[in-house]
């Protein structure tokens, strides 16, 4: 079955190892093969020797009877804001060419305990800063579908790995958009969990009020699978929700009270914001998300129209919450302890601007410089303590929404992907494009993104569903039953075969 | 209260900030070690080095310790409080910020009492926080370069600051003593100033009575009592010779310099930095129910004012003795073990004020090294009041039991011949041999020169080679003599 191999997900993979129909070792050399030929620019390390060594590793104790979980000998990669002991970990950034973590990040250390087998790092923009992964130090990624365009950002490399068939899964991290953005884009599947389900140890700051980990995969099912093992409190982040872990699978197939066999969602009230559907919405998306909306009525659902007033506010609020963390969060690297350091200073003041105008790319200066400007003594109250509160605001908004609805269903951005180079120019026109991302990452509240059709030039489009804290279960049975009634997501780029 | 003293006309105010190192096992957000002294950057870890993915954890041992503190000065613990991210750059932070605690500290108020020569002043407090040590930065031995040493990076700090109460450099230097009694007492610092376990800095300035206050100048860093006074009469006087020279002072941070003496600026309020101060997002906000206060506090040890209160009352020491008594916990336990073993509280306090006190600052050590055990003083106390041991007699013992590390008391008395005459036959003998052998005084005091007398009692100290009583000698001889 060889050459199928790399169209299986997560769970159709899982079966066949369990069932023996194919060795771990079997899919990672196939997928290595892909990986080593693709030209997306989606891996920034391949970890060959160390990823046969697991697979091995898995079949043998496959091999001797023993019962394994469900990723057990699935290959997987991470997103290279994971820092890994094993391989490098540069958050797409100079700063960090080459640098060497001592320890695997929580969610790269549960994956491997589980099983997964991790066969690299994962292209991103620097620092998760961008939403088109034009931003990385190491070169763009090309989205699967149309190489001249992008594959949304910052988890670019993870999305079109997975869209091109590279790997079943991959992980990510969303601060602002950054899972369900490029999965929307590369017509894949991802879910950003409630902020605090997944630990933050191990993942390279960016905004640690918002930065949350997750899962880019092909279906719902196969993001449940990889959420189930990557998530769980930890007690080396003191942000990460204490809760017995977590089965996002069997939630998943959780049968609804009242369902039947052809209206398996009744009863579920989905809220669809009229904000979310504004006159600047592109029509092709529009139009995917209607048909989808209609999708999720026929399967039993009820739509339910609610408001989120403040979702234009969400972009001003993150653009000074995220860059202000950012600008203390990146502090650290000044060329002291690790990473880079310029070559030649007169003195300490030049040592530190120097190493940091080097080190850093475009994006990332100029979320620095945002940043450092809001907190600066006498800017704070205007802008800082301003977000904060419109911050509280949006998240009870949402909270007004859910007395209404179960669900919040829209779209994840306003446009299917975009050529690269297109926002070269215009940073602030790709802050705008995160304008229904933000307001759930603001929230803290799960969001995912799972295929809903296609727009202009055959581009992917995604559907956004928003739970309320902790529903991820609930989240992912509606985004399972949409996928049993839908093929959008068994869609395969053409290149990708 | 007096008005303060003036100083060429100027009244001094001062206000002190004070980091006290808490004394737990592991530092405040990571689980390395706080131990002094090892080699550097062996007690950093990835959160002490802030390698990127890492993560602060606060340490409960530290709000604990910090929690105790504000029950031991009558202070609020704020149910809620927030940690702060105070940015700057410096080699020896490795984040590029200090977790701090800014607008909402975990101790807000309180006060700290002492005695300032006899008299007693309370300094109220304005808050204390918690916050992590930066690393240090070594300058000596690195080529030019400079070597960063990473093993004090997140050290626990409770910064306390008080409100400008003081009026002296004394006044001072006698809050910073009581303060730093108070935090060795709870047991929440070491209180090792040469290690930087309790440093100071001083807000200093100086106006002529009833005007606003005047511009302040911060003096970072004073790691003894002596500095601390030479400091800010130092500052004191510079600030004074700037305005009685029609100039302003600015407001600056400056270092003292001890083999000068001097305070020298060491930035000015233009290159101040801006921190940019922030709620941490990677901590939540420290709640602290009100059961854990409840727990902590039913876990307080006697504070060093209470049990003074109780010496003075109970013991009928007076109030300077009293405090001198409770001016470390293990003074207290040594003077309340003698005391409980010999019943005679005035004389053990005299002994621990006087003879033990003047050695054990000679060697400039403390009461937990003296070499005379508490019952051995007891056992001195009880010799002298049974009449057994002159004063004198008993200062020679003392020697032997410092010097030579003796506990046997008795003994030595014996071996040292110093066992004072308690035949009262021999002594009537004694007298009356002298009464005999010097009509001449005895004439003389009965012409009433009372000085006389005591050239009698001399004779009789003589004649018993020491060994007699003084007062049982006198009494014979009043008797005799009529």
């Amino acid at each position: 079955m060889s050459g199928a191999l790399h169209e299986l997900g997560v769970a159709a993979l899982s079966r066949a190892l369990a069932a023996r129909e194919v060795s771990s070792v079997e899919v990672t050399n196939h997928l290595l093969a892909r990986i080593n030929a693709e030209q997306l620019g989606a891996f920034l390390h391949v970890g060959s020797e160390a990823a046969l060594a697991q697979a091995r590793a898995i079949d043998a104790r496959r091999a001797a009877g023993e019962t394994l979980g469900p990723l057990a000998g699935v290959p997987i990669a991470h997103k290279d804001i994971f820092v890994t002991a094993g391989m490098p970990s540069t958050a797409g950034s100079k700063m960090l060419a080459g640098y060497a973590s001592p320890f695997d990040a929580t969610v790269v250390a549960r994956l491997a305990a589980a099983g997964a087998v991790s066969l690299g790092k994962l292209n991103c923009d620097e620092f998760a800063m961008g939403s088109a992964n034009e931003n990385s130090a190491y070169g763009p990624v090309r989205n699967p579908w149309d190489p001249s365009r992008v594959p949304g950002g910052s988890s670019g490399g993870s999305a079109a790995a997975v869209a091109a068939r590279l790997l079943p899964a991959a992980t990510g991290t969303d601060t602002g958009g950054s899972i369900r953005q490029p999965a929307s884009f590369s017509g894949i599947t991802g879910i950003k969990p409630t902020y605090g389900v997944c630990s933050r140890y191990g993942m390279v700051a960016f905004a640690s009020s918002l930065d949350q980990a997750g899962p880019l995969a092909r279906s719902a099912e196969d993001c449940a699978l990889m959420l189930s093992a990557m998530s769980g409190f930890d007690a080396r982040d003191a942000t990460s929700a204490e809760r017995a872990p977590q089965d996002f699978h069997a939630q998943m197939l959780q049968t609804r009270e009242g369902a039947t066999a052809s209206r398996p969602l009744a009863g579920l009230r989905i809220g669809v914001p009229r904000e979310f559907f504004p006159a600047a919405l592109a029509v092709d998306v529009n139009a995917a998300l209607r048909a989808a909306l209609a999708v999720l009525e026929g399967l039993g659902a009820t739509l339910v129209d609610v408001s989120l007033p403040r979702t234009e506010l969400s972009i001003p609020v993150y653009y000074i919450i995220a860059p202000a963390e950012a600008s203390s969060n990146l502090s650290r690297f000044d060329g002291v302890k690790f990473g880079h350091r310029t070559a030649q200073f007169a003195d300490l003041a030049e040592m530190y601007a120097k190493t940091r105008a080097e080190g850093f790319g475009t994006e990332v200066k100029r979320r620095i410089m945002i940043g450092t400007y809001v907190l600066s003594h006498g800017y704070y109250d205007a802008y800082y303590l301003q977000a904060q509160k419109l911050r509280r605001m949006i998240a009870d908004d949402f909270q007004q929404c859910f007395a209404s609805c179960d669900l919040i269903a829209g779209p994840v951005a306003p446009s299917v992907a975009w050529k690269l180079g297109a926002q070269d120019d215009d940073p602030v026109a790709a802050y705008l494009a995160d304008i229904f991302t933000l307001p759930a990452s603001l929230a803290g509240l799960p969001g995912m993104s799972l295929p809903a059709g296609f727009g202009e030039g055959g581009m992917p489009v995604g559907l956004q569903l928003i739970g309320n804290y902790f529903s991820e279960g609930a989240m992912l049975h509606a985004a399972h039953v949409f996928q049993q009634a839908t093929d959008f997501h068994t869609r395969c780029p053409a290149g990708a075969q | 209260m007096s008005a303060p003293a003036l100083i060429r006309g100027y009244e001094v105010v001062i206000g002190l900030e004070t980091h006290a190192q808490l004394s737990t096992a592991s530092k405040i957000f990571s689980g390395a070690s706080t131990a002094f002294g090892a080699a550097p950057n062996t007690q950093a870890c990835a959160v002490d080095l802030a390698l990127p993915g890492t993560l602060p954890v606060m340490n409960r041992g530290a709000v604990e310790r910090a929690i105790c503190f504000g029950l031991a000065v009558g202070a609020k613990v704020a149910p809620l409080s927030i940690f702060a991210r105070k940015n700057y750059f410096y080699p020896d932070l490795p984040k590029g910020y200090q977790i701090s605690q800014y607008e909402t500290p975990v101790v807000q108020g309180g006060s700290v009492d002492f005695l300032l020569g006899g008299t007693g002043k309370t300094v109220h407090l304005t808050r204390a926080h918690l916050e992590e040590d930066a690393g240090k930065s070594l300058h000596h031995d690195y080529h030019g370069q400079t070597g960063i040493d990473l093993n004090r990076a997140g050290t626990p700090l409770l910064e306390i600051v008080t409100e400008p109460d003081m009026r002296s450099s004394a006044e001072a230097v006698e809050y910073a003593k009581a303060l730093h009694t108070l935090v060795v007492w709870l047991g929440i610092c070491d209180g090792n100033m040469q290690e930087g376990s309790f440093r100071c800095d001083a807000n200093v300035s100086v106006r002529r009575p009833g005007q606003p206050f005047g511009t302040r100048r911060e003096i970072k860093n004073l790691n003894s009592f002596k500095f601390m006074q030479q400091a800010i009469d130092f500052e004191v006087q510079w600030q004074i010779d700037r305005l009685e020279d029609g100039l302003k002072v600015e407001q600056a941070t400056v270092l003292f310099d001890p083999d000068s003496g001097e305070t020298r600026a060491m930035r000015s309020k233009e290159d101040a930095h801006d921190y940019r101060y922030f709620p941490d997002p990677d901590l939540p906000p420290l709640v602290i129910a009100p059961e854990w206060i409840e727990r902590v506090r039913a876990g307080l040890p006697e504070l060093p004012g209470a049990m003074a209160a109780r010496f003075a009352r109970d013991d009928g020491l007076p109030a300077y003795d009293a405090a001198a008594m409770t001016q470390s916990l293990a003074f207290a336990r040594y003077y309340e073990a003698a005391r409980d073993a010999c019943g005679r509280p005035k004389p053990v306090a005299n002994w621990l004020m006087g003879e033990i006190a003047k050695r054990l600052n000679a060697a400039e050590s403390t009461i937990d090294a003296c070499p005379v055990a508490p019952s051995t003083l007891a056992r001195l106390v009880t010799r002298i009041d049974d009449g057994t041991l002159s004063n004198n007699g008993a200062r020679q013992v003392f020697e032997s039991l410092w010097s030579e590390r003796r506990d046997d008391v008795d003994a030595l008395i014996e071996v040292k011949g110093l066992k004072q005459m308690d035949d009262a036959g021999a002594l009537e003998a004694i007298v009356e041999q002298v009464i005999a052998a010097n009509a001449r005084s005895v004439g003389e005091y009965r012409a009433g020169k009372d000085k006389a007398f005591n050239a009698l009692v001399g004779q009789v100290m003589k004649a018993s080679q020491g060994k007699a009583n003084p007062a049982q000698a006198s009494d014979l001889l009043k008797r005799r003599l009529g």
